[in-house]
């Protein structure tokens, strides 16, 4: 009896062991980022493509304020309320003191720089893509960025959620950093990288399993949206039947074939957009062109 | 006796919704006509910025009478008075899926005033622009569509 309780402590330190190394947040390598030519004027872009402002300025700022990252966007979902942070290059309340190694950590594998798993309310599902020259381009534009003092809100998530190593094992089961779909030619391979790693498109247009995965065998084929109400629309072949010229029109102004206008977190998204060279808009057109078609309803 | 009394409850509740609708539909017949004329008036937009945009996009070609015509047209229709469009309780949580228009609309804090007026201005710019050649109109639209975005995100329910 004895022996069969030692044997049973011994069972659960080793899985407790092999918990905690499965779930331990994943880091760069401390190199990874030496020698990229940081460029704050490229890192514009990345920024807009990635959509930073949609989600880090604060709820309903426009024009400037935009620029002010202080964060404040709420993201109700089943698992709790998520708030966006301050990620302004204030050193206290922001991201200021965070290196260019940091941001990528942050962005490729959701670790904070004190280790710590993020919450995947922060699309590093997505980010995971992203070019780590891109990211570089990126952290330099931030940091030129206003700083705010607005100190960033405790996230609303209850036990079990609240439980941050337990995303380890989530990241385990759900990041992908493989590239969704096999694509040809130049245009559609930029603009993959544009809708799958800095736009993160698939997190709202792509359905997600109990635990918050996401379905990718139903890549941008339509999702509940986050919040509950109502549906964020299928952009797969055979449900967004616009024409080239008509997506690249509603990308940049907003305006659908039938001169109805982008609303919600979509009027956020073009206003990124309409930020971009228009090749980039075309770039994204090429792409959804070649996304495996949904199922005939 | 406990049968009797769950089916008291359940005729007192039938009562209960049954007069809710009716004074709710009572209620509404004002708010309702509000909503019809707001769509129209989105239709009149939509009607004069889809020539606009179609020449914008490549699909219409270019004019400069025409163009102008329209941009005149919004720019008119930007200015019309609006106040008796949006009487209180016309949103969404009264009227269900008749309309939606949030209810934030009429919050204490609401800009909506001032994303209206954006719309004024962008819709002037246009009036401006549209007449001017094809580049002149393609750098207006983009402004023009931002300044619609402007209310629809904040202000409308996505109905996707």
């Amino acid at each position: 009896m004895y022996n069969l309780l030692r044997y049973l402590s011994y069972l659960a330190i080793i899985g407790l062991a092999i918990f905690w190394f499965v779930t331990r947040p994943e880091r760069l390598d401390d190199t990874a980022m030496a020698g990229l030519d940081a460029d704050a004027a490229r890192g514009e872009t990345v920024f807009w493509a990635a959509g930073c402002a949609s989600c880090h300025a604060a709820p309903g700022a426009e024009g400037e304020a935009r620029l002010v990252l202080t964060g404040g966007m709420e993201f109700p979902s089943p698992f709790g309320t998520f708030h966006a942070p301050n990620i302004s290059p204030d050193p206290d309340h922001g991201i200021g003191g965070w290196s260019a190694l940091d941001l990528a950590n942050a962005m490729r594998h959701g670790t904070s720089p004190a280790g710590a798993h993020y919450y995947p309310a922060f699309p590093y599902t997505s980010y995971a893509r992203a070019d780590l020259s891109d990211i570089a381009d990126l952290h330099a534009y931030l940091m030129t960025l206003p700083a705010s003092t607005t100190p960033s809100q405790p996230h609303g998530v209850g036990f079990p959620f609240n439980i941050r190593r337990s995303l380890g094992g989530w990241k385990l089961l759900f990041a992908q950093d493989g590239w969704v779909v096999d694509v040809s030619g130049d245009e559609a391979t930029r603009g993959r990288y544009l809708v799958e790693a800095l736009g993160h498109c698939g997190e709202c247009h792509t359905p997600r399993n109990a635990l918050g995965g996401l379905d990718y065998a139903r890549w941008l084929q339509g999702a509940a949206s986050p919040d509950g109400k109502g549906r964020v629309p299928g952009i797969a072949p055979g449900q967004l039947d616009w024409s080239d010229i008509d997506i690249a029109g509603y990308l940049t102004t907003g305006f659908t074939p039938e001169y109805d206008v982008a609303g919600g977190h979509m009027a956020e998204v073009v206003q990124n957009l309409a930020r971009l060279p228009e090749d980039d808009i075309r770039a994204i057109v090429a792409y959804l062109r070649q996304v495996p078609a949904a199922p005939a309803q | 006796m406990k049968k009797t009394l769950t089916a008291l409850t359940g005729l007192a509740l039938a009562g209960a919704v049954a007069t809710t609708a009716l004074s709710g539909s009572h209620g509404n017949e004002a708010a309702m006509a509000a909503v019809k004329a707001r769509k129209a008036q989105m239709q009149l937009y939509a009607f004069n910025i889809g020539l606009l945009g179609g020449m914008a996009k490549g699909e219409i070609e270019y004019n400069a009478d025409a163009a102008s015509a329209a941009a005149s047209n919004l720019a008119a229709l930007s200015k019309l008075d609006q106040s008796r469009l949006w009487p209180a309780g016309s949103d969404n949580m009264e009227l269900g899926t008749e309309t939606a228009a949030l209810p934030a609309i009429w919050d204490a804090d609401s800009d909506v005033m001032a994303k209206g007026t954006a719309f004024v201005e962008a819709a002037a710019a246009m009036e401006q622009a549209a007449g001017g050649g094809l580049d002149s109109l393609k750098g207006a639209i983009g402004p023009l569509g931002a300044s619609c975005g402007g209310c629809h995100k904040a202000y409308r329910q996505p109905n996707n």
